[in-house]
């Protein structure tokens, strides 16, 4: 009933083709972007700012990015959180050498570094697949982090090799570093965020898309209908890459603060690839979902016990919320491979037929 | 008409054949010791629809295999429209216009029928990354354009009750069908066929056989087909190559084939 369908027709293939074609859809996604855009920001605390939306909103950001490799394009990688930091360390040797460069500007170029950093990595996929594949990103994850350690000069030789974010103006506000006001730094996340994320939908629904999904379900065909396999996986690593680039700028300078070079080691490359599991492999909105579920099981899981008044530890919560995690992932993988995402559309279905559903 | 004689006609049913579009030369394909298809020549002439028939194993799908580029020949060449054919990928080869369905199904199991034959306009599509991403003016209006041929593809096929499924839930017939769907939405120059009618039933094969002949008589696309139901084969084709362990053993008419002694004794063999 809340899905009827009935009534909607399509007069026009470009109205078929329209992201929303049932009414409804483009109704919630209202709701949430009015949640997001003005009434979180009203009502969040500073600490809710900084440990639970615009984390949120960074690893959203990331799991698109990789979504757009392994859910779309179907190339696996297990380096995404050494992407996030080629595309960090860009950033800040960006608005070190040119400290005049809008913080704006400089994010979103710093995704062309890891991008280009993402296709040299992605070359030998053309020829390895699958597993074999991941274990290249692997090698990626670990040469890069080593990297970051190794080579002073991408810390401005910064003793712990840390990435320090100064205090960056732009337009007369402070927008990143110790005094940026984080409502500030929250708008500017979710304007970005919201930026990909259309670009993203646009690439993903229409030829593009349909490029990538080929060589992800039978890349021989792919292949046989006229998809040069090479450019697209590549250019699967170049977009996937510069998301992810710019989640790892966006997440430093403008939520974290600071970044030391093991912040971007292996295991947050695994809790990327949770989120874009749990949330769905070729989902675009499932990364979110993901995310929330991922940002949010840990406090859900410290602060359930204490109101129900149970009294439980630190290091239990942490081991729980391990175990929560493992166990969803498990659950995904072998129920649900297409994850939250999938789970919602069932539901979607469920509705549009209710209470009818002969 | 006789194999050699290479003038333009016109068939019974009023279909005009032309000249030569493709042709195979002294073509043999090696897989380490075996030899899969042994210095087989022939040829396709542009409108016709040509059979490709053979028992089990004598090497029908590697001589389709070499034609779409997914193999390179050991020896010999393939020469298309009047030259040569170089070295090339087998996205080149579809992007000049061939286009095919496979004996084991190959569709994107991931996506909708109507994405899956989407997907075969890519070869026409323009439009660049940026502009898709931008999706607004462009890239929209070429989407919608070739909606519109695709569309055209599902009402000639009607399968316009199955658009929105994904093809993992259809039941076979329908897949050969969409995959077929895929390969028109391409409007190739030469369309080859592995074994469309395979494993369908009686009213399937029926239906399929018209849209064979339909596609070849409305739009005059040049057909190469593999088939093991010799009444269809038979009842389609204009010219016959029959193979038998990777050699060609016969060439012509459906006729001239029906009567020749190496084809026949090649099928008694195989039916004892
Ligand atoms: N990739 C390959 N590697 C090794 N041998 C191959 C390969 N492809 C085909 N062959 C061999 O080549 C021969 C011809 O196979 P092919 O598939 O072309 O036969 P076919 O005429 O299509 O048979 P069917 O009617 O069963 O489809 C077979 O002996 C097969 O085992
Ligand atoms: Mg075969």
């Amino acid at each position: 009933m809340f899905y009827n369908t009935a009534g909607q027709f399509k007069t026009s293939y470009t109205k078929d083709q329209s992201l929303f074609p049932v009414k409804q859809d483009a109704i919630l996604l209202g709701v949430v972007l009015l949640c997001a855009w003005i009434i979180f920001p009203m009502t969040a605390s500073e600490f809710t700012f900084k440990t639970m939306l615009m984390p949120v909103l960074c690893y959203s950001l990331a799991a698109l990015g990789l979504n757009v490799l392994t859910g779309f394009a179907g190339q696996l990688s297990l380096g995404t959180a050494a992407f996030m930091g080629v595309g960090a360390f860009a950033c800040y040797k960006l608005i070190t050498i040119f400290p005049e460069m809008n913080i704006i500007v400089a994010i979103l170029l710093s995704g062309v570094f890891s991008s280009a950093v993402g296709v040299a990595f992605g070359l030998p996929s053309l020829r390895i697949k699958g597993f074999y594949l991941a274990i290249a990103t692997l090698a990626a994850q670990f040469f890069l982090v080593w990297l970051f350690e190794k080579w002073h000069w991408l810390s401005n030789h910064n003793p712990s090799g840390a990435i320090e974010v100064p205090n960056i103006d732009m337009f007369g506000i402070t927008v990143a570093g110790p005094n940026a006001a984080p409502v500030t730094q929250y708008y500017l996340i979710l304007a970005i965020v919201t930026l990909i994320t259309i670009v993203t939908i646009n690439l993903t629904r229409g030829n593009q898309g349909r490029i990538w999904k080929a060589t992800r379900d039978m890349d021989i065909a792919a292949e046989l209908i006229g998809i040069n396999l090479l450019k697209s996986k590549l250019t699967a690593f170049a977009v996937s890459s510069y998301i992810v680039g710019v989640a790892g700028a966006l997440f430093v300078f403008l939520n974290l603060g600071a970044a030391e070079p093991n912040f971007f080691d292996i295991p947050l490359s695994f809790k990327i690839l949770f989120i874009a599991i749990i949330g769905g492999l070729g989902s675009v909105m499932g990364n979110f979902m993901g995310a929330i579920l991922i940002v949010a099981l840990p406090v859900v899981i410290k602060f359930l016990p204490d109101a129900i008044g149970l009294e439980i530890n630190p290091a239990t919560v942490e081991h729980l919320n391990i175990m929560t995690v493992g166990a969803l992932i498990i659950f995904f993988l072998i129920i649900e491979p297409h994850g939250l995402a999938r789970l919602w559309q069932l539901i979607r279905e469920k509705l549009i037929i209710w209470p009818f559903p002969h | 008409m006789s194999v050699t004689d290479l003038e333009p006609y016109t068939t019974e049913d009023g279909r005009e054949i032309g000249g030569v579009v493709m042709e195979m030369k002294n073509i043999t394909l090696r897989f380490g010791g075996v030899v899969a298809i042994k210095d087989i020549s022939f040829d396709i002439r542009q409108g016709e629809i040509r059979a490709i028939i053979g028992p089990n194993g004598a090497g029908k799908s590697s001589m389709l295999n070499v034609i779409s580029g997914f193999y390179t020949p050991s020896e010999g060449q393939v020469w298309y429209q009047g030259q040569p054919r170089p070295a090339m990928k087998p996205f080149e080869i579809a992007r000049q216009g061939v286009a095919r369905t496979f004996q084991n199904i190959a569709l994107f199991e991931g996506m909708s029928t109507l994405d899956n034959i989407m997907t075969g306009r890519l070869t026409h599509m323009k439009s660049s990354m940026l502009s898709q991403g931008l999706w607004w003016g462009k890239a929209q209006q070429e989407e919608a354009k070739h909606r519109e041929v695709v569309e055209k593809v599902i009402d000639f096929l009607e399968i316009q009750n199955i658009r929105k499924t994904p093809v993992g839930r259809l039941p076979y017939g329908l897949k050969k069908r969409v995959e077929l769907a895929r390969a028109l939405a391409a409007e190739p120059q030469i369309l080859l066929l592995d074994e469309p009618m395979a494993g369908m039933n009686v009213e399937e094969k029926e239906d399929m056989s018209r849209f064979i002949l339909d596609v070849n008589d409305e739009f005059g696309t040049t057909i190469a087909l593999i088939e093991h139901d010799m009444g269809v084969v038979m009842d389609l084709s204009d010219r016959v190559v029959v193979m038998d362990y990777g050699k060609k053993i016969g060439d012509g008419t459906p006729d001239e084939v029906r009567n020749n002694q190496d084809v026949i004794d090649a099928y008694l063999g195989v039916a004892n």
